[in-house]
């Protein structure tokens, strides 16, 4: 079994690897490349996996609900209460109208009007994995139609919840009880708790479970994550991470909710929280890696036996589906005021059928609600149709784009932008804080990253927003939008750390402008060499003030003190280049040091502006010497 | 009119360590009673001005004097900055802008250039008057009147230091009148300079110093 396991997540991980770059390449998108990969490992390619490839399905979906966990800590409360009525508007509407369409079809069709609307239910879903996973790669996810697409998959999230409850009322037999489909996705508690549990006690179970998410959340979260932090063992942090989702999920399934909606919540709840960006950076290799394996297993799960039976009716239900939901949305984006362009984006980031589709077929074939084939051709469809989706975002850059961009560059804008700020302040101690309250009070907004529990607890009861997380953790500054952040600023005290969050963040972020703190002139010299934009050593200014001072009290005038501190200081700092440039060869930095000294002391004691007045004369042309 | 005026002095010399006339004139004047001498250049090096504290120095004295050398036919960059921002819309001007009105301002001013110097036939073409219309322009829309300039030409040549000292018992002088309400107002605004015959504009009085 121990061999099998690896010998399973070598066909994987190898498929992964090879496939997913290559598809990146040739600007095709990773979640087509999984996909495709799933596709030459699975039993109609090279049948490397077979009929486990099921069960890893069922696994890997639980990187679904770890994307809506991570989904939800990207997004405020506030934010999402602003999203109130895409949410309701779109997600609604477009439900309700391709439901109808779909329906429709299906009875024109010959199908009983019970399956037409099952399918009507069913196939009109959106795959929020895709759908994100595409956006968010694009960078398309702030824009309004990328805002419109989340609107939807997050409705949908929501509205699968009933749709299960209400598939078995659906069935052609209602005598026979359903069996019941595992799956991580959706929980399947409400059909058989609905024999022990009476409508209001489920009701008030499912208000149970949301409340307690939103309080734990809010209260009980907070003080935990803090004695996690405070321990400094970051693979514990991990897994209290790992735990709170595993732990929602198991909770929600119990209640009969969906545990992807219950993570989002959390997540929502949890925005808020200084560990907001240590839980993303936690938690999304992992939901980036079982997204991978689900894509790859719904690549390997594509039946082809089936499509071989009948491929024009698979085809042109693919097809069809997909024009049907793009006619939809841009119409309905329309409707909502979103300009022609962001309507088409909008729409092209929905036409794939949803990873809940699958769940929901097979516990609709298991209700007895549509018959085993049918099922199994609307699966082949809804993955086919996964495979769709990248292609119509590639056409949408490809072709829609550019049409646009000559007519209307300026207004590609997004609105909803809020969410990350334009500069990173990592470390909020003496250093920090004087910076941020300097940008804040000129209405900047600013993330902060701290690692000391103990100090965000204090700066949070004073007002401070503060993240808890290590700046020198790449993948916790990622989380922390060094992406779209214009600016880091590097201000802890720790010489090799900022040293080391400054390589890191030129490597990974090299549109990043990096302002840090030198600890010392040394300290400063491999600042410089490392390229950061803008060095402050973190005595200087202080110093320098306090020597002008001491001239003033010396009976200097002030404006001459003043202005020999700049011209110190403009010195300092020409020869601190100018060393750090010579590469620390010792006898050339004493050279230079001395050379500074001397230079000094002579431009500040000839004044320059004596210069200017041996030029009275000028004005005076009865002066005897001119 | 009261007996008595109070006098604000707003001092603008960059390199005071260097001046010759300047410091002079400011030491004649130094420690008079009712006399205020505000040094902007020593209180403000890195021009960053308080605004409502200068304001209120304006309201409690009854005459401004700005003091500085000529530089580029106008005063030192901060004396500029400070009328930039001093003489606030709502404040000095505008209609809410009373709070200067009545008051008197001075220009007085050394310049490198002799008499001469300033006029059709001379090096500097434009008359002094002529070149300190925009300092007597911005009292008038203060509601401010603007005396003659208290003028000393022609720096280079003043060798003697008995000669500058004479320009700066004038400049006594003058002040103490201002002072003590001691000048022919009227008599004073047919001058081009105030200190051109200052035994004609001074009134013969009780000449106290301090
Ligand atoms: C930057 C600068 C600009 C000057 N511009 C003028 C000018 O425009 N007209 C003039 O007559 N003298 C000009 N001068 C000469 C000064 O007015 C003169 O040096 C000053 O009044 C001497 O007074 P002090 O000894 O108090 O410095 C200028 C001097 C400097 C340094």
């Amino acid at each position: 079994m121990d061999s099998d396991f690896f010998g399973q997540a070598f066909v994987y991980l190898i498929a992964a690897v090879l496939s997913v770059p290559i598809a990146k390449r040739l600007g095709l998108g990773s979640v087509l490349g999984y996909l495709i990969a799933g596709v030459i490992i699975g039993p109609f390619g090279l049948k490397l996996v077979g009929q486990e490839g099921a069960d890893v399905m069922h696994f890997a979906e639980f990187g679904v609900v770890m994307m809506l966990f991570l989904v939800g800590l990207e997004l405020q409360p506030d934010l999402l209460w602003r999203l109130r009525i895409p949410i309701v508007g779109l997600g609604g509407f477009h439900l309700l109208v391709t439901t109808s369409i779909v329906m429709a079809i299906g009875v024109l069709a010959g199908l009983s009007w019970k399956m037409a609307l099952a399918i009507g239910l069913i196939l009109p879903l959106s795959s929020t994995a895709i759908g994100v996973q595409t956006l968010n790669e694009r960078g398309l996810m702030k824009t309004a139609g990328g805002q419109a697409a989340f609107s939807v998959l997050l409705f949908q999230a929501i509205a699968v919840i009933p749709i299960l409850a209400f598939l078995p009322l659906l069935a052609t037999d209602s005598s026979l009880s359903a069996a019941l489909p595992s799956a991580i996705l959706v929980s399947t508690e409400p059909a058989s708790s609905g024999a022990t549990l009476t409508g209001w006690q489920q009701t008030l179970m499912v208000i149970g479970t949301v409340g307690g998410i939103i309080l734990a959340g809010k209260f009980l979260m907070r003080p935990i994550f803090r004695f996690i932090a405070a321990t400094r063992l970051p693979e514990i942090f991990t897994a209290t991470a790992l735990l709170l989702v595993v732990g929602i999920t198991l909770a929600t399934q119990a209640a009969g909710l969906s545990p992807a909606l219950g993570t989002f919540l959390a997540g929502v709840v949890l925005a808020e929280s200084e560990y907001r960006h240590e839980l993303m950076s936690n938690i999304e290799p992992f939901q980036g890696l079982l997204l991978g394996l689900f894509f790859i297993s719904v690549g390997a799960s594509i039946d082809f036996n089936l499509i071989m039976q009948q491929p024009l009716l698979i085809l042109a239900l693919v097809l069809g589906m997909a024009v049907i939901k793009s006619v939809v949305l841009v119409g309905l984006g329309q409707f909502f005021k979103l300009e022609l362009l962001q309507g088409i984006l909008f729409a092209f980031a929905l036409v794939q059928g949803d990873e809940f589709a699958f769940v929901l077929f097979s516990f609709a074939t298991q209700s007895h609600v549509l018959p085993a084939v049918t099922s199994g051709s609307l699966v082949a469809v809804v993955a086919l149709s996964m495979m769709l989706s990248p292609l119509f975002m590639i056409a949408y850059e490809k072709f829609v784009q550019p049409r646009f961009a000559q007519r209307s560059p300026e207004r590609e804008a997004d609105e909803i932008d809020s969410n990350e700020n334009a500069v990173i302040i990592a470390g909020f101690g003496r250093f920090g804080q004087i910076v941020g309250r300097l940008l804040m009070a000129n209405g900047c907004s600013i993330t902060v990253l701290d690692h000391s529990p103990d100090q965000i607890e204090l700066l949070r009861r004073y007002g401070w927003k503060v993240f808890y997380g290590d700046a020198s953790r790449i993948d916790l500054l990622h989380a922390a939008g060094a992406e779209q952040a214009k600016l880091l600023v590097v201000a802890i005290d720790e010489r090799e750390k900022i040293l080391q969050i400054v390589k890191q963040s030129r490597k990974h972020f090299p549109h990043l402008k990096i302002m840090a703190r030198a600890i010392d002139r040394r300290h400063a010299y491999e600042l410089i060499r490392r390229d950061v934009d803008i060095i402050q050593r973190e005595t200087f200014g202080s110093a320098l003030n306090m020597g002008v001072e001491a001239l003033k009290l010396l009976g200097v005038r002030a404006y001459k003190a003043h202005r020999a501190a700049l011209i110190f200081k403009q010195h300092d700092e020409e020869a601190m280049y100018d060393i750090a440039a010579s590469e620390g060869d010792e006898a050339v930095v004493i050279a230079r040091s001395r050379q500074l000294a001397e230079d000094l002391e002579q431009i500040l004691q000839s004044d320059d502006r004596e210069l200017i007045h041996d030029f009275d004369r000028a004005w005076d042309t009865s002066a005897p010497d001119r | 009119m009261s007996s008595h005026n109070s006098i604000l002095v707003l001092f603008a010399h960059p390199v005071l360590e260097k001046s010759r006339i300047n410091r002079s004139l400011l030491h004649s004047i130094h420690g008079l009673d009712a006399v205020t001498i505000h040094d902007l250049y020593e209180v403000y090096p890195d021009f960053h001005i308080n605004v409502k504290r200068e304001q209120e120095l304006l309201v409690s004295h009854d005459i401004i004097v700005f003091q500085h050398p000529f530089y580029w036919y106008s005063s030192p960059a901060l004396l500029k900055e400070w009328q930039d921002l001093v003489l606030e819309h709502g404040f000095a001007y505008g209609q809410e802008g009373v709070a200067l009105q009545g008051r008197k301002l001075l220009s007085a001013i050394t310049t490198g250039g002799s008499e001469p110097s300033y006029s059709r036939s001379g090096y500097n073409y434009f008359s002094l008057r002529e070149l300190l219309t925009p300092f007597q322009q911005t009292a008038q829309l203060c509601g401010m009147e603007y005396l003659p300039p208290f003028v000393v030409h022609g720096t280079h040549q003043l060798r003697e230091t008995q000669q500058i000292q004479q320009h700066a018992q004038d400049y006594q002088r003058a002040i103490v009148a201002l002072r003590d309400n001691l000048i022919h107002w009227e008599k004073l605004q047919t001058c081009q300079y105030f200190n051109q015959a200052l035994d004609q504009v001074i009134q013969p009085g009780v000449s106290h110093h301090g």
